[in-house]
């Protein structure tokens, strides 16, 4: 134990070794006095600063997290630092929502020769470490249970019409994709109904009879998109409403699926459920007898008696704000485009407006309150389309090891946050790893932080265009966006 | 002999506040949409509604937790000689007492499907055994079934006792409370609560009600050998397992999944060797050291699965099945895939099993397509195509043997590492 302990804070700093890991040596060499709070760890490059080193650091317990390396054009490999910095101020931008505070995260330049730049750096941030003090414990917070923006009085208004009543072109599009299986697709994902009235499943369709079972409505919730990498190099087709679609699309800007394997069937989507919405109207465990949709009313018929939720009431959340009902890409269009609305002033879903008026210290308080019930099971992961790494998920690994396999909110919450980074960017909003949360916890907000800020910043949407590139995986050699942040 | 007691909400109340102080009370609480067994203290006690919800996992972390610390290890180094290490070895086996409150029959039974792979055989898991020692089990009889329910599938009833130490049951103005096991008659007879003799005939009519209101019962026959002869159906398996998120949340929720994986955490030398739940859901289950993995595709372990709950465990044990109906994979799967329906359409369209046959190596089956029945609620099944069957008669319960499975007494699966 350190003779300075408890006057020393837990600062993790990661400096590249070309700039400025040698400034911080010249620095030594100029014996210019400096605090010791940092303890440093080298890079080859502040490019090989992955984000989870920061997040892992600051989730286990770090005061604050400095990474530095060379100026912008200075790099020694010419362009880690300019990846650096977007993932690093992304970063930067996503700390809050987990109710960590930004400021204990700080990323800089400083190079070989700047001994004097290195110690303002060091002393400045290590002052600003020392003004917040020791970092809240996840053991201390309060965990909080509920989920109030999900509460029915709390639902955001949708911001078109939603409905579910019978799609009228649905004759047609099973005929289309017969033409299709005819004309030598070896199958085509759709839905068809599942074990009662409320539940639909995927289903991949290879003969017409499997065709005539096809069902659109606002029960076909999963994004089939998840299933074309398997089928990666077979010619298949796969049937989507809008959001899907840009699951497809990102799939096929990352070069993951090919398009001349897949052939795009869509339809105008007038929204979907979230399946809990309708169960909590009905007694708990009730037998579904029978589902009526017209308009905007969902009648079930349970136990011989009737309920009736309105999609207003029952949709997911996505859909309240969804701008592109209708396919984004498509090769055979059935029926009529339904009006794509114009997006919402406060484009915010109901989770973030929730998280953004709480507290840090609340947000670390919800964030526990919920990941105590996760399971572990991953499902989030396995139904996100953009999860490519399927069998292969770092998170996974034992070497090296991100998680531990203890049942304790840090890992478990420390997953979801390499899920969020994993997927910042790329993720096209459909909601998924939500949806298949068997615990009902709110993942999808994580997302969500990334995605708004994304936006801001870049203003980029994932799955938009086949030609798009996520920005986390490009860089600009002047970010109009992104502003130095001075730390001497 | 069961004794029967009357108590009414206020009182049932008291008494489990008055077992919160010498015991862990583990009851139903709600977390978001959610319900969990949890450690509740007496103040929270409070909400019966919540109290009498069925909960959303099952309760087997109970007597498996999530993880758990098999061995805490912390070594220095001898400062004389820095290659000679000083190790402190901790093994935490033992539990407090526990009372577990408000599982339904299918959940206690779970208890009894774990215990045959973790205490008998010739191995005995100190761990689970401590733990199970300490548990007294009071289940609450179901109201009614849930539309996902299939106890009666495999056994159980939504008022069977099996497995359970007290059974209560709801009825007008309070809960009928019977003991089963010699551990609940000891705590029903400290309670002071009045007999509950002449309310017999109620609690029984509540169990017929929830009887009746079951779906209808399985008509299948010869499961365990009929599945096993499913083995070599590749095409089966795939067809039935096409959108299948391989996720594994099926078998975290379920009260009978028993596997687990061990793994060092910490540091070499100051750690803690853990034991966590597993799945075979997950491509890690069988990954080898070698790098080889015998299931890489998630048919083979949805597969492996289904085989497990109802081929490899019966065959083990005595025809029981290691699936308690509680249909939590069903309600809880992201792709509402049905384990029922996987079961009948394997049953049904099955070669016939030829339980006795020789293992000869069994010829490859006609990849017969199995026609997959448009809804659920429809009857039309494979049954009804017997040309599933040609060419597959010989794929015998010999078969399965050919990917390593557990056998009798052991546990289904132990200390594999994961990579
Ligand atoms: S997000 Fe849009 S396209 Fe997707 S289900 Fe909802 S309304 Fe339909
Ligand atoms: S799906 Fe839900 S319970 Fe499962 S790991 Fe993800 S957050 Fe946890
Ligand atoms: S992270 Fe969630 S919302 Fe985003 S693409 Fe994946 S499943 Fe969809
Ligand atoms: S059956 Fe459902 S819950 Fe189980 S692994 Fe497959 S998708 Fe996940």
């Amino acid at each position: 134990m350190s003779v300075l302990s408890g006057k020393e804070l837990r600062i993790v700093g990661f400096l590249c070794n070309w700039c400025s890991y040698g400034g911080a040596d010249t620095a030594g060499t100029a014996r210019a006095a400096q605090p010791t709070d940092l303890r440093i760890i080298r890079v080859p490059c502040s490019g090989r600063v992955n984000p989870l080193f920061v997040l892992k650091a600051l989730m286990n317990g770090a005061d604050g997290v400095l990474v530095s390396g060379c100026h912008p054009r200075d790099c020694h490999y010419s362009a880690g630092n300019f990846y650096a910095r977007r993932r690093l101020e992304i970063l930067k931008e996503f700390l809050p929502i987990v109710g960590i505070d930004p400021a204990r995260f700080e990323y800089t330049w400083v190079s070989a020769s700047e001994g004097q730049r290195w110690k303002e750096v060091v002393t400045s941030f290590t002052e600003r470490i020392h003004r917040l003090g020791p970092a809240p414990k996840w053991a201390d917070v309060t965990p909080r249970y509920d989920m109030p923006f999900s509460a029915p009085e709390n639902r955001l208004e949708p911001i078109r019409p939603l409905g579910c009543g019978a799609n009228p072109s649905l004759p047609e599009l099973r005929e289309s994709i017969k033409k299709a299986l005819a004309e030598g697709l070896e199958g085509v994902l759709g839905w068809k109904a599942g074990f009662d009235p409320l539940h639909v499943e995927p289903v991949f369709m290879q003969t017409p009879e499997e065709v005539d079972h096809l069902v659109w409505g606002p029960f076909n919730v999963h994004n089939l998109a998840n299933f074309l990498p398997q089928y990666k190099g077979r010619r298949i087709g796969v049937v989507v409403k809008g959001c899907d679609s840009k699951g497809v699309i990102e799939l096929l800007a990352e070069k993951l699926i090919d398009k001349d394997d897949v052939t795009i069937f869509g339809m105008g989507c007038n929204g979907t459920v979230d399946l809990n919405r309708v169960l909590e109207k009905l007694p708990e465990g009730a037998s579904v007898e029978d589902v009526k949709c017209s308009g905007n009313t969902i009648r079930v018929t349970a136990g011989g008696q009737e309920y009736t939720v309105s999609m207003q009431d029952a949709a997911q959340d996505k859909c309240r704000q969804c701008t592109n009902p209708n396919a984004v890409l498509s090769d055979v269009f059935v029926g009529p485009r339904v009006t794509e609305p114009m997006p919402p002033a406060d484009g915010r879903s109901g989770a973030l407006r929730f998280l953004d008026e709480l507290s840090l210290e609340e947000r670390m308080g919800f964030w526990k309150g919920q990941m105590e019930r996760c399971i572990s099971c991953h499902a989030c992961r396995s139904a996100c389309p953009m999860c490519v790494c399927r069998d292969h998920c770092v998170s996974d690994a034992r070497d090296p090891a991100w998680l531990t396999r203890e049942d304790d909110v840090v890992q478990k919450l420390f997953f979801q946050l390499i899920h969020a980074q994993h997927l910042a960017g790329r993720c096209t909003g459909c909601g998924e790893c939500q949806r298949a949360c068997p615990m009902g916890i709110p993942v999808f907000a994580l997302k969500q932080q990334f995605g708004r800020k994304i936006k801001q910043i870049f203003g980029y949407g994932a799955g938009m265009d086949v030609n798009g590139v996520p920005p986390l995986l490009a860089y600009q050699v002047e970010e109009p966006n992104i502003k130095e942040h001075e730390l001497s | 002999m069961s004794t029967f007691y009357f108590a009414a909400p206020d009182a049932l109340l008291g008494w489990l506040k008055k077992l919160a102080a010498d015991y862990r009370v583990l009851a139903p609480r709600r977390e978001g949409r959610s319900v969990m067994f949890r450690p509740r203290t007496a103040d929270e006690l409070t909400d019966m509604d919540e109290l009498l919800r069925r909960a959303t996992a099952s309760p087997k972390g109970a007597v498996i937790p999530h993880s758990e610390t098999l061995v805490r290890f912390s070594s220095t180094k001898d400062a004389e000689n820095p290659a000679r290490l000083d190790t402190t070895l901790d093994a935490p086996c033992g539990d407090v007492p526990t009372v577990l409150f408000g599982c339904r029959p299918c959940d206690a039974r779970g208890f009894v499907v774990l215990d045959r792979p973790y205490l008998e055989g010739r191995f005995k898991d100190p761990y689970y055994a401590a733990r199970r020692e300490a548990l007294v089990i009071i289940a609450q009889a179901c109201p009614t079934a849930f539309s996902t329910c299939f106890c009666h599938w495999v056994g159980g009833s939504p008022a069977g006792r099996e497995g359970s130490d007290i059974l209560f049951t709801a009825v007008d103005g309070g809960f009928v409370l019977e003991s089963v096991t010699e551990k609940g008659a000891k705590l029903l007879e400290a309670a002071g609560f009045a007999s509950g003799e002449d309310r017999r005939n109620e609690a029984e009519a509540a169990h017929r009600k929830a009887e009746a209101s079951l779906g209808a019962p399985s008509t299948l026959e010869n499961i365990p050998a009929r599945v096993a002869a499913r083995f070599r159906d590749e095409a089966f398996w795939i067809k039935e397992t096409e959108k299948c998120l391989s996720c594994g949340a099926c078998t975290y929720l379920c009260p009978t999944c028993q596997c687990f994986t061990i793994t060092d955490e910490g540091s070499q030398l100051d750690g803690r060797r853990i034991r966590s739940w597993d799945t075979c859901m997950s491509p890690l289950f069988t990954l080898e050291t070698s790098g080889h993995n015998p299931r890489t595709e998630k048919f083979k372990r949805m597969r492996n699965r289904i085989s497990h709950k109802f081929s490899y465990y019966p065959q083990s044990y005595d025809g029981e099945y290691s699936c308690v109906g509680c249909g939590r994979c069903v309600v809880s799967c992201p792709i509402s895939l049905d384990i029922r329906q996987v079961v009948k359409h394997a049953v049904e369209g099955a070669p016939e099993a030829v339980a006795e046959a020789a293992p000869v190596p069994a010829p490859k089956p006609a990849p017969a397509r199995v026609k997959a029945s448009s809804a659920a609620s429809e009857p039309a099944s494979p049954a009804g195509e017997p040309k599933a069957a040609p060419g597959a008669e010989a794929a015998p319960k010999a078969s399965a043997k050919s990917e390593a499975r557990p056998r009798t007494g052991g546990k289904s699966k132990s200390g594999k590492k994961s990579r």
